[in-house]
This record gives C-alpha cells, sequence and structure tokens, in this order.
C-alpha cells in the first residue's frame, strides 16, 4: 500500500532526543490552541454508521459559509471516543460541546449556530433519560464523568494516521526518556513496580514475565522476541481494536520500549484479520515512525535498533492462546503445544518471547512518563492501573469505557452504563468472553479487579462485559459460549474436541426441555474433567460459563428440565409465538412475511397462528407494527 | 468479484523463500483471487519449500481460506455475544433457509457466500452485517433480505 | 533445569503413588513410570516419535505443598521432590469421561473398547456419528510420516470436530512410498481402514512430499 511516508513529506530522521522535543516544540508552535476543532469519530462502529459522510458534510457546509481563513476549524477523524451507542458522534474542540446521532443533514445547522454563532444546537445535545435535560459538554455527561480515561487519553482527539498530532500530544517522549535517561533493568524495574499485570486475560505480572524472559536468554544466550496480541478474539469485545485503530503510536511505543528493556531487536503484531482499519492505522503509524527514526535501525541516534512486522490472523480464535499465536507466526496451524515449558524461556522459533497484549503494552509509556509510584496508585493494590471495558448488551449506553481497577460492578453498570433499558436492573453481567462466567444481580458490589472477578467464579478476561436482563436466558448464553468454543476448537485434544461436543450434548437436551435433574450433576462432572483434561486453555476454560450459570442461576436450568419451560422466551423448542387477539389489527403484514405460511385470519380481524407449522423464525414478530406478537 | 489485476508471481515476489510466509502468501492469494486454487498452492509451496501437506492442512485449519471459490457477494452475518444476544441467530437461520445453503458455503449460482463471523468490533450497532465491506447495523431479516434481492439482480 | 531438581549424581528424586523413584536427567514422568514398571495407559504415546500430548489419557496429578495439577505424564518433567499420583479422584475422573467420548467416537474400535472395560467403561451416553469409526485423531500416523519416514504424505486438515486425518484434497498422494509405518504406529484397525485412501499408484511414486 502506498502511503506518504513522512520522511517523504518532512526532514530528516531525528537523530536524537533533543532533535525529538524540538520537533515536538515546533508541532506545538504551529497549532493555534484556541482554533476550533471538530472530531468526528472514525472508529470502526461509528463508520459503519455512516459517520464519513457526515465529515464530508461539515466540510462542505464550512466551504459554503466562506468563513475567514482565522476562524476555519479543523475537522479531524480521529479513532473511538466510546459512546458507541450515540454515534456518529461530532465533538467540539476546544468547548467540549458534544453531539450524538448526528446526520450529514445536520451540517448546516452545526456549521451555522455552533461554529459562526457560538451556540449549541439543542437537539442533537445528550439528554438526561431520567430528567430530559440537556448536557453540553463531554465531560459532565454521566457517561464520562464516571471514567478515567487514561491509556485512552489520546483517542478521540487525535488523527490516529498522522505521527505529528501524535508527537505535539506527548507521543513517543516516554521512549526517548527511557533510551536516554534510563538502563534497561531500570525500565524494567520501573514497569515491575507498578504492578502492572497483562491486560489480555490471565493478568499474569508484566515485569516478572519480562524478567523470566531476560534470565532465560542469557542463560541460552538467545535473543528475545517482542510480540503484540492484538487477536482480541472474545466476541463483544472490541478495546484492542480502538486502541489500534485509534492510537497505534501509543502500542508502538510501548512495544520499543519493551523491546529496549528486554534487549529485543525483533518483534511482532499479531492482529486479527477482521480488524482491517487497525492493520492499515498500525502500517501507517509504522512507516511513519521507521521515517522520523523512531522504528528501526539507530532509534533517536541511540544506537538501539528494533523493527517489527506485521502478522495478520486468519480467522482462529485459538490463535489468541500463545503457543497457538507462535505456530501461526511460523506458518503453521495453530495448535498450542502444552506449556510446561513458560514461552518466556521457550517461545517462538523456541526462543525466549514476550508475549503481551495490545492494551498491556499501552499502559508501558504511561508508567516510565509518570512514575511507578504514580500508577500504582490508580485501581486497588494487586490490581493497579486502568482498565478498559467494552460494555455491551442490554444497557443504555454502550460503548468502550476506561476505569480505574476497583469500582464496583454495579456502579459500571449504573452510573456509566446508564442502567438497563426498560427494566430495573440487570439480571446477569458476563465478563471474561468464553472463558468466563455471569455475575448475578446479587454480587452487583463485587470490585472490578482481577481476583475479586476470579472469586466470584469469573475472571476479568480481555475486557468484555456483556450486560443481560430478564429476556435473556443463561442455558442459552451458556450454550452460545460453547458453540462458539467448539467452532474455535482446534481439535487436537480428545477433552476440549470431544468434551465441548459433548457438555453440548446436555445442554441441547436441557435447552429442549429433555433431559434430567441427575444430568446436572453428570455435566458437572464432564465439566471437571474438560477442565483438568485439556491440552491449552481453550478446553481448559470452557466449561467455565457453564459452571458458573449453573452456581448462580440452577433454578433456570431445572425450570427449562423440569417444566419444559424457558422463563426468558429464548430457547426455541420450548417457546411458542402467539397473537394478542386485543393489540392485532388485522393487517395481514405477519401473513404475508411468514415463511411457513402458517398465519391466517381476515382482513381487519385478529390473526392466529398454526402452532403445528410454526418454526418460531421471529419473522412475524419483525414485521408486526403494533407489538401484538408475543412470545411465551 | 474485482478483476484480477496482479498475477500469482507478482504475489510471490513479495516475500522471501521461507516457510514461515505461507500464511501471508495464502492470505494475499485469498484475497487476489477470492479463493486459493491447487495450482496456486503448489505454486506457493514451491515459493516457500514446504509439501502440500502442510499447505493444506494450513489453509483447512484456518476460517479464512477458501479452497473454492467464493460468491461474487459476501455476506457475513456477526454472531457476537452482542449480536447473538440481539437475535443474530435468528437471522442466520432465516437467511440460511432463503437462500438455501448453510453459513460458509455459497449459492450454486456462485452469486452470494454466507458466513457468520465472531465480533465485527460494532456492538453498539448490534446485530451487525457485513456485506461486501458494507456495514448494515440494527439488521432485520426483512432488511436482510431486500439487500439479497437487489444484489441477485444486479 | 534449576537447581532443585537436581538431586544427587544429576538425578531427580520424587513419588510415584508413595514409592520413591529416580528419574535420570530429561526424563519425563512416564518415563520414569515405564522404568519402575508402574503402568500408565497412553493412546498417542510411541517411542518412534515425539509426545503431542493429544490423547491425555496418560494424566496423572502432580502435587507439591498446596500446589497441584493434573498435567500429562508423556510430556511434563519431574522436579525434585514433587508427589505424583497416577490414581486420584481428578486423574480418573478425566480418564472415565475421555474413554465414554471415544467409545462414541470410535464405536467401531476393538481396542479401544477393550482399553475402556479396564477402566469400567462399558457404554456410552454420546450420539455415534459414525459407526465404523476407528480413528482418534491420536496424530501418531502423521507424526511418523514426517519425523522417521520423512516424506509428510499425510496430515490433518480441517480443526475442531471436522479435523480429520487425509492426504492433500484427499486424493492419493503420490509422495507415499507405502512403506506402512502409519499402519504400525496406529493404536486401532483406522490406518489399515484407509491405507488404499494414501497411497498412490505406487509405480507413480515420487518419496518426497513436495509438490512436482
Amino acid at each position: 500500500m502506498a502511503q506518504v511516508s513522512v520522511a517523504e513529506k518532512t526532514k530528516d530522521r531525528l537523530g536524537s532526543a533533543e532533535a525529538l522535543e524540538d520537533y515536538r516544540q515546533h508541532l506545538i508552535s504551529e497549532k493555534d490552541p484556541n482554533r476550533p476543532r471538530v472530531i468526528v469519530c472514525h472508529g470502526t462502529g461509528c463508520r459503519a454508521n455512516g459517520s464519513p459522510k457526515v465529515a464530508e458534510a461539515l466540510k462542505n457546509a464550512l466551504k459554503a459559509a466562506k468563513l475567514s481563513a482565522a476562524v476555519v476549524p479543523e475537522i479531524k477523524a480521529t479513532g473511538c471516543p466510546g459512546f458507541c451507542s450515540r454515534g456518529p458522534l461530532v465533538i467540539m474542540e476546544p468547548s467540549g460541546i458534544f453531539y450524538q446521532h448526528v446526520k450529514p443533514e445536520d451540517a448546516e445547522e452545526i456549521v451555522k449556530t455552533t461554529l459562526v454563532e457560538g451556540k449549541p444546537v439543542e437537539r442533537l445535545l445528550y439528554k438526561d433519560p431520567k430528567t430530559g435535560e440537556a448536557i453540553a459538554h463531554q465531560d459532565e455527561i454521566p457517561f464520562y464523568k464516571h471514567q478515567q480515561k487514561v491509556v485512552m487519553r489520546h483517542i478521540g482527539h487525535i488523527d490516529p494516521t498522522d505521527i505529528e498530532d501524535c508527537i505535539a500530544a506527548g507521543g513517543y517522549t516516554a521512549l526517548a526518556k527511557a533510551l536516554t535517561t534510563m538502563k534497561p533493568e531500570e525500565v524494567v524495574a520501573e514497569v515491575d513496580a507498578s504492578g502492572l499485570r497483562g491486560r489480555g486475560g490471565a493478568g499474569f505480572p508484566t515485569g516478572r514475565k519480562w524478567m523470566t524472559a531476560i534470565k532465560a536468554a542469557q542463560r541460552k544466550k538467545e535473543p528475545i522476541y517482542v510480540v503484540v496480541n492484538g487477536d482480541e478474539g472474545d466476541p463483544g469485545a472490541f478495546m484492542d481494536c480502538a486502541l489500534m485503530e485509534g492510537d497505534p503510536h501509543a502500542l508502538l511505543e510501548g512495544l520499543i520500549i519493551g523491546a529496549y528493556a528486554m534487549g529485543a531487536h525483533q518483534g511482532f503484531l499479531y492482529v486479527r484479520t477482521e480488524y482491517p482499519l487497525a492493520i492499515k492505522h498500525l502500517n501507517i503509524a509504522m512507516a511513519e515512525a521507521r521515517g522520523l527514526g523512531l522504528l528501526g535501525d539507530n532509534i533517536l541516534g541511540t544506537g538501539f535498533s528494533f523493527d517489527a512486522q506485521i502478522n495478520r490472523g486468519a480467522g482462529a480464535f485459538v490463535c489468541g492462546e500463545s503457543t497457538a499465536l507462535f505456530t501461526s507466526i511460523e506458518g503453521r496451524a495453530g495448535e498450542p503445544r502444552p506449556k510446561y515449558v513458560r514461552s518466556a524461556e521457550e517461545g517462538l522459533w523456541g526462543k525466549p518471547t514476550v508475549l503481551n497484549n495490545v492494551e498491556t503494552w499501552c499502559n508501558i509509556p504511561l508508567i516510565i512518563e509518570n512514575g511507578a509510584e504514580w500508577y500504582s496508585n490508580l485501581g486497588v493494590p494487586h490490581s493497579t492501573g486502568t482498565k478498559v471495558f467494552s460494555l455491551v448488551g442490554k444497557v443504555n449506553n454502550v460503548g468502550l469505557v476506561e476505569i480505574p481497577m476497583g469500582m464496583p460492578l454495579g456502579d459500571l453498570i449504573e452510573n456509566i452504563g446508564g442502567g438497563v433499558p426498560g427494566q430495573e436492573t440487570f439480571k446477569a453481567v458476563q465478563t471474561g468472553g468464553p472463558s468466563g462466567g455471569c455475575i448475578p444481580h446479587f454480587l452487583a458490589d463485587t470490585p472490578v479487579d482481577y481476583d475479586s472477578l476470579t472469586k466470584a467464579g469469573s475472571m476479568m478476561g480481555s475486557g468484555g462485559m456483556i450486560v443481560m436482563d430478564d429476556k435473556d436466558c443463561v442455558v442459552d448464553v451458556a450454550r452460545y459460549f460453547l458453540r462458539f468454543l467448539e467452532e474455535e476448537s482446534c481439535g487436537k485434544c480428545l477433552p476440549c474436541r470431544l468434551g465441548l461436543k459433548s457438555m453440548l450434548q446436555f445442554l441441547d437436551a436441557f435447552a429442549s426441555g429433555q433431559g434430567k435433574v441427575e444430568d446436572i450433576a453428570e455435566l458437572e462432572s464432564l465439566a471437571r474433567a474438560v477442565q483438568d483434561g485439556s491440552l491449552c486453555a481453550l478446553g481448559g476454560s470452557a466449561p467455565n460459563p457453564v459452571l458458573t450459570t449453573l452456581r448462580y442461576f440452577r433454578e433456570e436450568y431445572e425450570e427449562h428440565i423440569r417444566n419444559q419451560r424457558c422463563p426468558a422466551g429464548v430457547c426455541k423448542e420450548l417457546i411458542s409465538y402467539r397473537i394478542d387477539p386485543e393489540a392485532c389489527t388485522g393487517c395481514g403484514t405477519c401473513a404475508r412475511s411468514c415463511p411457513q405460511q402458517c398465519i391466517t385470519g381476515e382482513k381487519k380481524k385478529p390473526h392466529v397462528i398454526d402452532q403445528t407449522r410454526c418454526i418460531r423464525c421471529g419473522m412475524c414478530m419483525e414485521s408486526c407494527k403494533f407489538n401484538a406478537v408475543i412470545v411465551e | 468479484m474485482k478483476n484480477q489485476t496482479k498475477d500469482i508471481d507478482s504475489i510471490l515476489e513479495t516475500y522471501p523463500s521461507e516457510p514461515r510466509y505461507l500464511i501471508s502468501l495464502l492470505q494475499d492469494v485469498q484475497a487476489e483471487y477470492n479463493y486459493i486454487s491447487e495450482e496456486n498452492m503448489n505454486l506457493i509451496c514451491d515459493h516457500v519449500g514446504i509439501p502440500i501437506t502442510q499447505a493444506w492442512s494450513v489453509a483447512t485449519f484456518y476460517s479464512s481460506f477458501s479452497l473454492e471459490p467464493r460468491g461474487e457477494h459476501e455476506v457475513k452475518i456477526c454472531l457476537g455475544t452482542a449480536c447473538h444476544l440481539k437475535g443474530g441467530q435468528r437471522l442466520v437461520d432465516n437467511l440460511s433457509r432463503d437462500l438455501g445453503i448453510e453459513p460458509g458455503k455459497t449459492t450454486p449460482d456462485l452469486k452470494i457466500t454466507l458466513d457468520t463471523v465472531h465480533c465485527l468490533g460494532a456492538c453498539a450497532l448490534a446485530p451487525v452485517a457485513v456485506v461486501d465491506e458494507n456495514y448494515h447495523a440494527n439488521v432485520t431479516s426483512k432488511k436482510l433480505n431486500k439487500i439479497i434481492k437487489t444484489l441477485s439482480e444486479e | 533445569m534449576s537447581e532443585k531438581t537436581k538431586g544427587k549424581k544429576g538425578k531427580i528424586s520424587f513419588t510415584i503413588d508413595n514409592q520413591k523413584v529416580e528419574a535420570e536427567k530429561g526424563w519425563t514422568v512416564l518415563d520414569t513410570a515405564r522404568h519402575y514398571g508402574i503402568h500408565i495407559p497412553t493412546l498417542c504415546y510411541h517411542e518412534a516419535v515425539k509426545p503431542s500430548g493429544a490423547c491425555r489419557l496418560c494424566v496423572v496429578e502432580a502435587r507439591q505443598g498446596n500446589w497441584s495439577k493434573v498435567v500429562i505424564s508423556c510430556m511434563y518433567p519431574p522436579a525434585e521432590g514433587i508427589e505424583i499420583s497416577t490414581n486420584s479422584d481428578r486423574v480418573r475422573n478425566v480418564r472415565r469421561w475421555i474413554l465414554e467420548m471415544l467409545l462414541a467416537e470410535c464405536p467401531a474400535s476393538r481396542e479401544i473398547q477393550a482399553l475402556a472395560a479396564e477402566y469400567g467403561v462399558t457404554g456410552t451416553r454420546f450420539k455415534v456419528e459414525d459407526p465404523e469409526e476407528q480413528c482418534m485423531l491420536c496424530g501418531l500416523c502423521v507424526r511418523v510420516c514426517e519425523e522417521v519416514v520423512g516424506v509428510r504424505a499425510i496430515s490433518f486438515g480441517s480443526r475442531g470436530v471436522h479435523k480429520h486425518v487425509a492426504t492433500p484434497y484427499m486424493i492419493p498422494n503420490t509422495a507415499c512410498i507405502a512403506c506402512g509405518s502409519c499402519v504400525t504406529v496406529c493404536p486401532t484397525g483406522a490406518m489399515q481402514a484407509r491405507f488404499d485412501k494414501i497411497r498412490g499408484d505406487v509405480s507413480q511414486r515420487t518419496g518426497h512430499g513436495f509438490a512436482h
């Protein structure tokens, strides 16, 4: 791909830390902090919702307005500011006026009312769902007020495809500090003292992992490879996606600092192929960084050389597991191997390898810049720092949030998430993806940190938080995760390949009202065999959703088995669709949309579904404008 | 389907002749030709120096690769957790029934390939579908049928 | 190896089922058990090839202090003073479920039926897909063809429940030299049954696994 490299555009490579600082000051002086900026979110979510058209419309409206050069604002395409359910998002800087659900047709009014007349467009402002009161400024909106943007501080403010924007905002300051004022051991010590734990799921202390690799490399006299795990496979998790799309330089900077600390000269970024925008932005970022001498040979003239390449995933969730990820980089099928010798000692091509998650690497520049003490004061002891979560599912405010570790789960859902639409509160929150579990509402005061979540039977995982309400069935959710893992299993070991299939046989029986209550104990026994016997963590943690839902929602399982009833109205074999004769207007739309042609009725008279032919496809419910089709 | 602009040799030349570039080569060939033919598979093996068994094993292991030609249009329905909770499975079942093919397969006229994908990173818009790189938010079976109709008439 | 794994003269002292044993440097728990005549069942293990850890039947429970873990004995390196149990509750649980699932996976294999019966598993509640199937995907055939014979005529295709042993494109592979090593190492009759699908026309054999 042909991207104009910064080296072609500008000057020579930056040959020292001073040169970087001079360049930074130069860039800052060129920018007028009072010149208005119009931020238009171009993260994958808002793009899917048409934000590029909004940006285009704003550009055209600005041109048509013929403002004097001094006040023409800059329109910036940035990464994800996080409030995804309100997109497309347009945010004014420096005023902080926040517009939601912006359409291209709104562009003219925004230009006229806000940019020229300096007033907010009322109808585009966020409204408090309870009071209806409009809140104009981003930091006053409850969704943002309770967050603490640390790792995501630049996202939504900088243009991720422009390294100058990143440098002006402070990018690569930490790298310069590490390379020119700290010894590698000092960098490692700082990371260790910060208490940073792996953000990919297992929460292993990062400093300790680095030290294991360093010792192994010294003993074996081999090089260390540093690898980024960008294979964010947990469905419903898109934190790393936003980080890679919105601030790729933070990731690169952290990786280079880590490489320096460990004496590594070669790095790999493994990014799943389902994130094309992230791959594109990372490629641009790396080309730009190389152009300025921040990546490649003799970085900042210090004599330290390091470069990296991107390896795309090829559609296998199992490749998020470290040993499978390595075999994938090596060009083979992603089959994990037993980890009786740590990857930090024997990883990629048998050499000491440090694999860390995207978010973990992004935390490194912060720790170096601000110090371990500052970092360890964020969050709680044993779970220091902040964590980015993707808050999705049955919650009012769907999006990406960053909070200090230790916030009670209920506060996250209510204060930031805005509660559950249409219901008083949540039924359960699923954390940790397919390896995690459901935390029920009565445990809402569980602090969100590694150890508390594990104690509750779930785990932190990569950060996906799926909020469930009364219309979500735990048996269905357990089945969903098992089916997902069955499809993604590499198939090498018996407990996983056969065990997941067999556990599903139990769950399918429960979900269709067959099976006996005694089967629950058998399923639990099989689940423990799969946990104990599996080769890798995919199989080893696969029983978690089943086991936690059984722990907290056993009655729901029993209701399915004993009474052939799905209380949430989800399990197809146990529900039926019925037309409410009071609500039905007899318009016939449902009958026309039914693929089985099993709905009958006269015009303007209540219609009826033939239960013997109904396949519960839901088309009637979808097409009915009067909410007359109910599930029971 | 785009016009084939690159020939296989120019794709091969992009990578050194080492086994570790197998997956990258398969990805580039898949992207360019919409599938991996037996002929191209053999050429890749020759270039990186591995036996055909390894390439075949890798090509059948990863979901991104197809050994059969894919359809002119690719319809991917997201089955990530958020999309599942919003009825994603029903969308897949309905479309699969209407097109007469299972997910992962292509219609006999090679017009449409139906796929499921696990999480595109656009969870606020659940349920999501991607049709030829165009994202569709809050899809319903009705919307999907409309889209399919337009594609089939092209 | 760290200091704590070296005992006298580089040997590692530990226990298996409360019996004191000594491993030479580089021995796994399985190597040690076999040396002492302690029986641990295996399916995917063969002295001729590297262990892969696929069948998990050789599981044992390793305990040190208040820490315990279920591991596979064919690959686990014993540490000084570790306590290995070949018959703990967790081990027996893993084994009996694997065997019951295997009875559904390979219903036609007499070897698996006999092995299962040895551990008290005589029936299965799980669905049988193919009543003629004997292959449990242990991978011994693939490994012997790669590591010992060197022609790499067969490999695994697909993944998960669709995984199968095959030649590329499921047509006989001229790379196969019909040596029969795969049949020899196969723990069931599976390879015997599909051998004809693998070896191509012997007069066309190339003897190496490359495309031309």
